[in-house]
């Protein structure tokens, strides 16, 4: 094709406009990008919530009363039907206790406490205000509540597991085998069936719900209603100036799990 | 025509298994499911022809509605009866065994619900 000099320079000066166009179009579109990405921070922008749920877990306490955790943890387990696979590789975890240096990672703080290593500290999943597994979830399996509550619905769940892998702490479990079976032995994997709570099916994640559905009826979450006498766990609406947990939190010291992720956890450890 | 001996016999033979589920079943009517219907109550949350119809779609709104809006756990009808919003702990407790109930439609029908994977079945001690 022959190309005259006027033809050419008219060709140019459209994809040089062009060029720029679309520069200009990226940019705008990247922008809603980044922030579904959640690259920028999700809270800032966002007016406050009326309720935000939130916990506080003192590990002195639970240093203090022996076994008060692994109670907690049973009473969990046991009501919303969680398997036991009794093996480590399946385990499923609503609640557990896990190392002080597997919770709260090092990072860059180079020296601590001896006694702190080894600690045992509650742990639970941290219904972020941030949730990096509702926004890995490809079928909406997982959401964030109103409330600030991390919910999941077991029906939508497919299986794919990107929100364990999403999640920084650890807290979602995947049902490797079927939670309604029986080992070799004949054990049934839930000790014994709540009538009142569902169970799940093999191929899906599950993980704490901050009791829901105790929520619903005015209860506390089942692990906080055990602990409260001994004042190891708080529970209330971070929102509110006036709860028990907004009191807590102001007078005592707090610190949170791998803040620098920027998922803002709504569980807060006292030291 | 070549072969018509044994071709004619065994067209007849063909047609005839092809075609034993009409004529084995001519004559009889199909029994519609025989469900039974709990006693305490003579309603239920909604009118009988949508719940024949519609129960799953029913089912599905109370999950939306409870697990991503925290909506109501309970209801009300119309005529006052309160119920729970739930198939573990609302329809079960009146209609209590799976098998006259639940399975005698939709075996009928051959539908296969996966709702007992995860939800617990009434138990025999609950009947």
């Amino acid at each position: 094709m022959k190309k005259d000099r006027r033809g050419f320079l008219k060709l140019a000066g459209c994809a040089a406009a062009a060029g720029i166009g679309s520069s200009t179009a990226f940019h705008a579109l990247l922008r809603g990008e980044a922030q579904a990405a959640g690259l920028q921070r999700a809270g800032k922008d966002k007016e406050k919530a009326a309720t935000r749920l939130g916990m506080a877990i003192d590990v002195n306490k639970f240093l203090e009363n022996r076994g008060l955790a692994e109670r907690c943890i049973r009473i969990c387990h046991d009501i919303h039907n969680v398997p036991d696979f009794g093996n480590p590789k399946d385990e499923i975890k609503w609640l557990w206790n896990d190392k002080f240096e597997n919770v709260f990672v090092k990072d860059t703080h180079y020296r601590q406490s001896e006694r702190l290593l080894g600690m045992p500290v509650l742990t639970l999943c941290n219904h972020c205000d941030n949730p990096p597994c509702v926004r890995a979830c490809p079928t909406k399996a997982t959401f964030k509540k109103a409330d600030g509550v991390v919910g999941m619905d077991y029906h939508r769940c497919i299986g794919c597991r990107f929100c364990m892998a999403a999640c920084p702490y650890g807290a979602r479990s995947f049902n490797y085998r079927d939670p309604r079976g029986k080992d070799r032995n004949g054990r049934t994997f839930i000790r014994e069936l709540n009538q009142e709570y569902p169970a799940r099916t093999k191929g899906v994640v599950e993980k704490c719900n901050f009791c829901t559905e105790r929520l619903a009826v005015g209860q506390l979450p089942a692990c906080v209603e055990e602990a409260r006498p001994y004042e190891a766990m708080f529970f209330g609406n971070l929102s509110d100036p006036n709860s028990e947990i907004s009191r807590v939190l102001r007078d005592k010291f707090t610190i949170l799990r791998r803040p620098s992720l920027g998922t803002y956890p709504s569980v807060f450890y006292i030291i | 025509m070549y072969g018509s001996g044994r071709i004619i016999p065994a067209l007849i033979i063909f047609v005839g298994l092809m075609t034993f589920p009409i004529w084995h079943n001519a004559g009889k009517a199909q029994q519609p499911p025989q469900i039974v219907l709990p006693t305490q109550y003579d309603e239920c949350v909604r009118d009988p022809q949508f719940m024949r119809e519609s129960h799953m779609v029913l089912l599905h709104e109370w999950r939306d509605d409870i697990l991503r809006k925290s909506g109501p756990r309970s209801g009300v009808t119309p005529s006052g009866m309160r119920y729970e919003r739930s198939l573990q702990k609302g329809c079960v407790t009146c209609h209590s065994n799976k098998e006259t109930f639940c399975d005698e439609c939709h075996n009928y029908t051959a539908v296969v619900p996966d709702c007992w994977a995860c939800h617990l079945e009434p138990t025999k001690e609950a009947i």
